[in-house]
Protein backbone atom coordinates (compact mmCIF):
# COMPACT_ATOMS: atom_id res chain seq x y z
CA UNK A 1 0.00 0.00 0.00
CA UNK A 2 2.70 2.57 1.02
CA UNK A 3 4.47 1.76 -2.67
CA UNK A 4 1.43 2.46 -4.25
CA UNK A 5 0.93 5.54 -2.48
CA UNK A 6 4.15 6.36 -2.93
CA UNK A 7 3.99 5.34 -7.13
CA UNK A 8 0.19 7.27 -7.22
CA UNK A 9 1.69 10.69 -5.80
CA UNK A 10 4.54 10.48 -8.27
CA UNK A 11 2.64 9.51 -11.05
CA UNK A 12 0.52 12.69 -10.20
CA UNK A 13 3.42 14.76 -10.79
CA UNK A 14 5.42 13.35 -13.06
CA UNK A 15 1.89 13.17 -15.45
CA UNK A 16 2.05 17.05 -15.16
CA UNK A 17 5.38 17.00 -16.41
CA UNK A 18 7.20 18.26 -13.30
CA UNK A 19 9.58 15.64 -12.49
CA UNK A 20 8.01 12.37 -10.56
CA UNK A 21 11.71 11.02 -10.00
CA UNK A 22 12.41 13.73 -7.74
CA UNK A 23 9.76 12.66 -5.54
CA UNK A 24 9.49 8.74 -6.45
CA UNK A 25 13.67 7.83 -5.96
CA UNK A 26 14.04 10.08 -2.30
CA UNK A 27 10.79 8.35 -0.85
CA UNK A 28 12.05 5.18 -1.95
CA UNK A 29 15.62 6.11 -0.45
CA UNK A 30 14.25 7.71 2.60
CA UNK A 31 10.44 6.13 3.30
CA UNK A 32 11.02 2.53 1.56
CA UNK A 33 14.85 2.23 2.56
CA UNK A 34 16.28 1.32 -1.29
CA UNK A 35 19.41 1.65 -1.56
CA UNK A 36 19.89 4.81 -4.29
CA UNK A 37 20.77 2.41 -7.23
CA UNK A 38 17.80 0.51 -6.60
CA UNK A 39 15.53 3.29 -6.31
CA UNK A 40 16.87 4.90 -9.53
CA UNK A 41 16.49 1.42 -11.89
CA UNK A 42 12.49 1.66 -10.05
CA UNK A 43 12.33 5.32 -11.37
CA UNK A 44 13.43 4.57 -14.63
CA UNK A 45 11.60 0.89 -15.12
CA UNK A 46 8.53 2.72 -13.93
CA UNK A 47 8.57 5.57 -16.14
CA UNK A 48 8.33 3.23 -19.04
CA UNK A 49 4.62 2.67 -18.90
CA UNK A 50 3.73 5.69 -16.90
CA UNK A 51 4.98 8.17 -19.75
CA UNK A 52 3.53 5.46 -22.40
CA UNK A 53 0.54 6.22 -20.89
CA UNK A 54 0.89 10.27 -20.46
CA UNK A 55 2.68 9.89 -24.22
CA UNK A 56 -1.08 9.06 -25.62
CA UNK A 57 -2.84 11.53 -23.70
CA UNK A 58 -0.58 14.14 -24.74
CA UNK A 59 -0.87 13.01 -28.48
CA UNK A 60 -4.39 13.08 -28.21
CA UNK A 61 -4.31 16.76 -27.09
CA UNK A 62 -1.85 17.46 -29.45
CA UNK A 63 0.88 19.03 -27.22
CA UNK A 64 4.05 17.22 -28.43
CA UNK A 65 6.68 18.80 -30.95
CA UNK A 66 7.95 15.96 -32.77
CA UNK A 67 10.05 17.88 -35.50
CA UNK A 68 12.87 18.38 -32.86
CA UNK A 69 12.76 14.59 -31.59
CA UNK A 70 15.01 13.13 -34.40
CA UNK A 71 17.93 15.78 -33.67
CA UNK A 72 17.73 14.96 -30.16
CA UNK A 73 17.15 11.12 -30.03
CA UNK A 74 20.61 9.97 -31.43
CA UNK A 75 22.68 12.36 -28.64
CA UNK A 76 20.15 11.50 -25.86
CA UNK A 77 20.92 7.87 -26.29
CA UNK A 78 24.75 8.08 -26.37
CA UNK A 79 24.37 10.46 -23.39
CA UNK A 80 21.96 7.89 -21.36
CA UNK A 81 24.29 5.16 -22.32
CA UNK A 82 27.49 7.60 -20.77
CA UNK A 83 25.51 8.36 -17.97
CA UNK A 84 24.10 4.20 -16.60
CA UNK A 85 27.76 3.84 -16.95
CA UNK A 86 29.12 5.89 -15.08
CA UNK A 87 26.08 5.40 -12.32
CA UNK A 88 26.62 1.97 -12.35
CA UNK A 89 30.75 2.41 -11.21
CA UNK A 90 30.00 4.81 -8.07
CA UNK A 91 29.21 3.52 -4.57
CA UNK A 92 25.56 3.90 -3.41
CA UNK A 93 26.35 6.65 -1.02
CA UNK A 94 28.31 8.51 -2.93
CA UNK A 95 25.43 8.52 -5.66
CA UNK A 96 23.08 9.71 -3.05
CA UNK A 97 24.53 13.03 -2.36
CA UNK A 98 25.20 13.80 -5.72
CA UNK A 99 21.90 12.50 -6.29
CA UNK A 100 21.04 14.98 -3.94
CA UNK A 101 22.75 18.00 -4.69
CA UNK A 102 21.23 18.10 -8.32
CA UNK A 103 17.79 17.82 -6.39
CA UNK A 104 18.88 21.15 -4.50
CA UNK A 105 19.22 22.43 -7.57
CA UNK A 106 15.93 21.82 -8.90
CA UNK A 107 14.48 22.74 -5.66
CA UNK A 108 16.16 26.08 -6.30
CA UNK A 109 14.94 26.47 -10.05
CA UNK A 110 11.47 25.30 -9.62
CA UNK A 111 11.50 28.42 -6.44
CA UNK A 112 13.45 31.35 -8.41
CA UNK A 113 11.67 30.67 -11.51
CA UNK A 114 9.31 33.20 -12.67
CA UNK A 115 5.30 32.01 -13.71
CA UNK B 1 23.43 21.71 -40.16
CA UNK B 2 22.28 25.19 -38.32
CA UNK B 3 22.96 26.38 -34.50
CA UNK B 4 20.00 25.43 -34.00
CA UNK B 5 20.64 21.39 -35.03
CA UNK B 6 23.77 21.76 -32.33
CA UNK B 7 21.99 23.28 -29.72
CA UNK B 8 19.57 20.34 -29.94
CA UNK B 9 22.38 17.65 -29.86
CA UNK B 10 23.96 19.07 -26.80
CA UNK B 11 20.59 19.19 -25.10
CA UNK B 12 20.10 15.99 -25.84
CA UNK B 13 23.73 14.50 -24.87
CA UNK B 14 23.29 16.47 -21.41
CA UNK B 15 19.52 15.16 -20.70
CA UNK B 16 20.31 11.94 -21.32
CA UNK B 17 23.82 11.88 -19.27
CA UNK B 18 21.88 12.90 -16.37
CA UNK B 19 19.04 10.93 -17.19
CA UNK B 20 20.89 7.67 -17.18
CA UNK B 21 23.86 8.93 -13.96
CA UNK B 22 20.89 9.72 -11.63
CA UNK B 23 18.00 7.50 -13.27
CA UNK B 24 15.95 10.76 -13.24
CA UNK B 25 16.00 14.43 -14.19
CA UNK B 26 16.10 14.35 -17.80
CA UNK B 27 12.66 16.08 -17.82
CA UNK B 28 14.47 19.00 -15.19
CA UNK B 29 17.29 19.36 -17.75
CA UNK B 30 15.05 19.24 -21.46
CA UNK B 31 12.21 21.33 -20.70
CA UNK B 32 13.62 24.62 -19.74
CA UNK B 33 16.09 23.93 -22.53
CA UNK B 34 13.37 23.71 -24.98
CA UNK B 35 11.67 26.63 -23.41
CA UNK B 36 14.53 28.53 -22.99
CA UNK B 37 16.97 27.67 -25.95
CA UNK B 38 14.67 26.28 -28.39
CA UNK B 39 11.42 28.44 -28.01
CA UNK B 40 8.61 25.79 -27.52
CA UNK B 41 5.71 26.51 -25.63
CA UNK B 42 6.18 25.29 -21.83
CA UNK B 43 3.33 22.86 -22.13
CA UNK B 44 4.16 21.32 -25.50
CA UNK B 45 7.76 21.12 -24.04
CA UNK B 46 6.49 18.74 -21.12
CA UNK B 47 4.72 16.65 -23.54
CA UNK B 48 7.61 16.50 -25.92
CA UNK B 49 9.89 16.06 -23.28
CA UNK B 50 7.95 12.48 -22.71
CA UNK B 51 8.64 11.48 -26.05
CA UNK B 52 11.88 12.29 -25.96
CA UNK B 53 12.58 10.92 -22.48
CA UNK B 54 11.05 7.45 -22.95
CA UNK B 55 13.64 6.20 -25.70
CA UNK B 56 16.32 7.17 -23.02
CA UNK B 57 15.02 5.56 -20.11
CA UNK B 58 14.08 2.45 -22.03
CA UNK B 59 18.35 2.54 -23.04
CA UNK B 60 19.02 3.29 -19.70
CA UNK B 61 17.20 0.72 -17.96
CA UNK B 62 18.85 -2.12 -20.24
CA UNK B 63 22.16 -1.26 -18.71
CA UNK B 64 20.04 -1.17 -14.61
CA UNK B 65 18.70 -4.49 -15.79
CA UNK B 66 22.08 -6.12 -16.83
CA UNK B 67 23.70 -4.98 -13.57
CA UNK B 68 20.80 -6.88 -11.41
CA UNK B 69 19.67 -3.97 -9.00
CA UNK B 70 15.85 -3.99 -10.01
CA UNK B 71 13.42 -5.06 -7.57
CA UNK B 72 10.68 -6.41 -9.64
CA UNK B 73 8.19 -6.90 -6.99
CA UNK B 74 8.37 -3.20 -5.88
CA UNK B 75 8.32 -2.36 -9.20
CA UNK B 76 5.28 -3.49 -9.79
CA UNK B 77 3.23 -2.08 -6.88
CA UNK B 78 4.78 1.53 -7.29
CA UNK B 79 3.71 1.22 -11.54
CA UNK B 80 0.63 0.39 -10.76
CA UNK B 81 0.47 3.52 -8.84
CA UNK B 82 2.12 5.37 -10.78
CA UNK B 83 -0.44 4.80 -13.91
CA UNK B 84 -3.31 5.72 -11.65
CA UNK B 85 -1.19 8.68 -11.27
CA UNK B 86 -0.24 10.19 -14.34
CA UNK B 87 -3.48 9.22 -16.02
CA UNK B 88 -4.95 11.84 -12.95
CA UNK B 89 -1.77 14.44 -13.71
CA UNK B 90 -1.78 14.37 -17.42
CA UNK B 91 -5.64 15.28 -17.29
CA UNK B 92 -5.11 17.66 -14.81
CA UNK B 93 -1.97 19.49 -17.43
CA UNK B 94 -3.90 21.75 -19.14
CA UNK B 95 -6.68 22.80 -16.23
CA UNK B 96 -4.63 23.57 -13.42
CA UNK B 97 -2.21 26.28 -13.54
CA UNK B 98 0.96 25.29 -11.57
CA UNK B 99 2.68 28.14 -10.39
CA UNK B 100 1.78 27.57 -6.54
CA UNK B 101 2.16 23.61 -6.99
CA UNK B 102 5.63 24.34 -8.12
CA UNK B 103 6.50 26.00 -5.40
CA UNK B 104 5.06 23.99 -2.99
CA UNK B 105 6.97 20.71 -4.90
CA UNK B 106 10.35 23.17 -4.51
CA UNK B 107 10.06 23.52 -1.22
CA UNK B 108 9.47 19.84 -0.37
CA UNK B 109 12.57 18.99 -2.89
CA UNK B 110 14.86 21.51 -1.01
CA UNK B 111 13.84 20.00 2.45
CA UNK B 112 14.36 17.06 1.07
CA UNK B 113 17.61 17.07 -0.66
CA UNK B 114 19.01 18.96 2.56
CA UNK B 115 17.81 15.28 4.67
CA UNK B 116 20.00 13.25 2.14
CA UNK B 117 23.17 15.27 1.88
CA UNK B 118 23.19 15.52 5.88
CA UNK B 119 21.66 11.49 6.53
Amino acid sequence: MKLFIIGLLSGIISGMGIGGGSVLIPSLVLIASLNQHQAQSINLIVFIPISIIALIVHIKEKNIVFKYTKWIVPSGIMGAILGSMIALKIDAYNLKKYFAIFLLFVGIYELIKKR
Amino acid sequence: MHFKHIKLIAIGLITGFINGLFGSGGGMIIVPALVFLIGIKEHKAHATAISIILPLSIISTFFYLKADIIEFNIAFYVALGGIVGSFIGAKLLNKIPAPLLRKIFGSIIIYTAIRMILK
